[in-house]
């Protein structure tokens, strides 16, 4: 079985921090981590191939540094690492992301199965799996929080929903995002860090996908982020006390005033 | 303080930290009420390949050296002594057949020791503590076997190690030349546990009895030769107590951390008590004793690393040192945090019991001074 893992770099710490000079979210001094999700999406795709045997194929794209988010996989049981990295994916919206790591993974030769986070720390769309699947022209399922069983080229998983899961079977070759619930990620061995510190990372840059340039980075992104900020948290509300009527009275009385009636 | 340490050990620091801390940390206390073994951390750190270090690459390991191994029992032991131990007596056990097994026994133990298999070491007795010489088990060829009687007491991982060094008299005659060292599994016919001891510190360990009743041996399992019991016995401490000193390294450095985090935070007469001048000095010497045992404790290990032939002093001067460094500094932490130290809702109380240990065994630091004059006398007379 041949899994490929997307796996993306964020900054360690959920309080983001904006410069306001260029709107750019500030990563300096900031640890870089591999994004939670992707850690239990590692640790599923070791699990299945330790149990069915195959290759773990972990993808980012990234700047160079994210090189060190792919030996962290390659330190917890991955096989193979890639890092599709150029300046003309900058500016990468998730059509243009998605569309990246599609065009890499069929590059790869493509995959029994797609493994995603279900979302990151930092972009936090949760679009780029799905949007994957839907240019590979894959069936997908998002949320998956166990699987059940996947053989005889069926994925039996469970998929994580508000008051519950359902179950969904999926032909293969297919893509899944995954959630924190579906295991406890290892801690690296010794042999595994200094395997994946020797390691070599093949690098891909826009030229060897082989696309339509347009469609990577800024110009493949109809979406622009404009600005990033924190919200401000604004504490404004009313309790409205008295008698029913007067409630409704006041109740009223105040839409009229900011104009919602 | 820089210790040049190579990018390899900073790895194997960085991962035992780890471990201490998404593993030990939130355990600790617990393993301590109930006086638990832990198991499943020693199966974490089987996984992650932290048993492999001290075995050489023939049998599976990594081919580390004391050096690698005290970066590891520091790391478990800044969080818990005692989960520390399980795995520094695993080594304690370990070593006798490194240094004196022959290629059977060592293709036969050690791949399952560097897999995660845990190890101890049995010369105690009930009458042969400091007086290691006086042990009563004795071990009678009888064919192609020994027979093995006789009881060990307070053997640390008794219960829950795979195999054991056990030395016993062959030959009572021939005194403290009539001892011999065999390697015992788990599980032999006639070797059963005895009492389970309730302690003050490092309870998380076990310590027990070993029972030898009638218990057959195959002579394939005598290490080295007959008549070598205390010498594979002195050669084993010599090479594992750098071992106890990282662990008061750890248990030193885990309470120093505590005591300074807690003066930062506690306020008294309108300030962090941080700001008392006798606070400040007691933390300051502690800090200095920390990084003093440690220093003492690396250049041990890096002197047997780098192929010294004796050790002995070097070994036993920085067992005792930091011994005592822990338990003044752990005592200290104590202090520093008030009856919030005394408390068991804070890690220091223990950290404070579990000091005392490592003035204790493999060797009293008494014997440990006696060990380094003896050395000193015998330096004079060269
Ligand atoms: C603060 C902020 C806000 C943004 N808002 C938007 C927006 O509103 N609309 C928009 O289109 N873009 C937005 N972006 C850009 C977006 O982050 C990037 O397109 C990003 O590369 C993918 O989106 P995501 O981080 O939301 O990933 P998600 O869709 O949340 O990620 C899901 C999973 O996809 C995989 N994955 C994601 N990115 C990569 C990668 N680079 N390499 C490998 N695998 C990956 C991982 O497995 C991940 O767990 C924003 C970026 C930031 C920093
Ligand atoms: C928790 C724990 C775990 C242990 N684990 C192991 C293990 O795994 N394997 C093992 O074999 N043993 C183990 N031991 C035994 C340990 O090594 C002995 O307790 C230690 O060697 C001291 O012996 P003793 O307790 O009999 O003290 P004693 O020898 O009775 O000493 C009592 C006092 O007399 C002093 N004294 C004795 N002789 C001298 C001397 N010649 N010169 C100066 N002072 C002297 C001592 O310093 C001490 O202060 C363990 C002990 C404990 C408490």
């Amino acid at each position: 079985m041949n899994i490929v893992v997307l796996i993306k770099q964020v900054p360690g710490s959920t309080e983001i921090k904006v410069d306001p000079k260029t709107n750019t979210l500030v990563r300096d001094g900031v640890e870089a981590i591999v994004n939670p999700f992707d850690t239990y999406a590692v640790e599923e795709a070791v699990r299945l191939k330790e149990a069915q045997g195959g290759t773990v194929t972990v993808l980012t794209m990234g700047p160079p540094q994210a090189a060190e988010a792919l030996k962290q996989a390659l330190s917890v049981g991955a096989d193979r690492a890639i890092l599709v990295s150029d300046r003309a994916f900058a500016g990468a919206d998730t059509l243009a992301t998605s569309f990246t790591l599609a065009a890499a993974i069929r590059k790869t030769g493509g995959a029994d199965i797609v493994i995603a986070g279900k979302q990151t720390l930092d972009g936090d769309t949760g679009q780029v799996g799905p949007e994957v699947a839907m240019h590979l022209k894959l069936p997908f399922a998002t949320y998956v929080k166990k699987i059940e069983s996947a053989d005889g080229g069926k994925l039996r998983v469970e998929r994580l929903v508000e008051d519950g899961y359902e179950v969904l079977e999926l032909p293969t070759p297919c893509v899944i995002t995954v959630v924190k619930e579906i295991n406890e990620p290892r801690l690296p061995s010794l042999r595994g860090i200094m395997a994946a510190k020797k390691a070599e990372i093949v690098t891909w840059s826009a030229a060897d996908l082989g696309e339509d340039a347009k469609r990577f980075g800024l110009s493949g992104s109809p979406t622009q982020v404009v600005e990033t900020y924190v919200p401000e948290r604004v504490k404004t509300g009313e309790m409205i006390t008295g008698t029913v009527e007067q409630q409704v009275d006041r109740l009223v009385e105040k839409l009229k005033e900011t104009g919602v009636l | 303080m820089d210790y040049q340490l190579t990018e390899e050990q900073q790895m194997i620091r960085d991962l035992a930290r780890t471990i201490a801390e998404e593993k030990v940390l939130p355990v600790r206390a617990e393993l301590d009420e109930k006086e638990e073994f832990p198991t499943e951390i020693m199966k974490v750190m089987g996984d992650s390949d932290l048993f492999r270090v001290f075995v050489p690459e023939e049998y599976e390991g990594m081919g580390g050296g004391v050096l690698d191994e005290c970066l590891i029992i520091e790391e478990i032991s800044r969080v818990c002594g005692g989960v520390a131990l399980s795995y520094a007596a695993t080594l304690l056990g370990t070593i006798p057949i490194l240094l004196f097994g022959n290629e059977e026994q060592k293709q036969d133990v050690l791949p399952k020791i560097a897999a995660g298999g845990l190890a101890a070491f049995a010369l105690t007795e009930a009458s042969a503590g400091s007086d290691a010489s006086n042990i009563q088990t004795t071990a009678v060829k009888d064919g192609d076997d020994y027979i093995i009687n006789g009881t060990k007491q307070w053997i640390t991982n008794g219960g829950n190690a795979s195999y054991y060094t056990v030395i016993a008299m062959t030959d009572k005659d021939k005194g403290s030349r009539g001892a011999s060292a065999f390697i015992v599994e788990a599980g032999t016919p006639g070797f059963t546990y005895g009492k389970k001891e309730k302690k003050m510190g490092i309870r998380s360990s076990s310590t027990t009895e070993l029972i030898f009743d009638n218990c057959r041996v195959p002579v394939k399992n005598l290490l080295s030769k007959e008549g070598m019991g205390f010498i594979v016995a002195l050669k084993t401490l010599d090479l594992s107590r750098p071992g106890v000193a990282a662990q008061a390294v750890g248990i030193a450095q885990g309470a120093f951390e505590e005591a300074l985090k807690f003066a930062k935070e506690r306020q008294q007469g309108g300030q962090p008590v941080i700001q008392y001048q006798a606070v400040q000095h007691m933390l300051a010497d502690m800090a200095m004793q920390v990084e003093a045992a440690r220093a003492l404790t690396y250049a041990a290990a890096r002197t047997i690393d780098a192929g010294a032939k004796s050790y002995s002093k070097e070994a036993s001067m920085a067992k005792c040192f930091a011994s005592d460094v822990a338990m003044r500094v752990a005592t200290d932490a104590v202090q520093v945090m008030g009856g919030h130290g005394y408390m068991r809702e804070y890690p220091v109380e223990k950290m404070m019991r579990d000091a005392k240990i490592t003035q204790i065994y493999e060797g009293t630091n008494q014997i440990q001074r006696n060990v380094i004059a003896a050395n000193l006398i015998k330096e004079t007379l060269r």
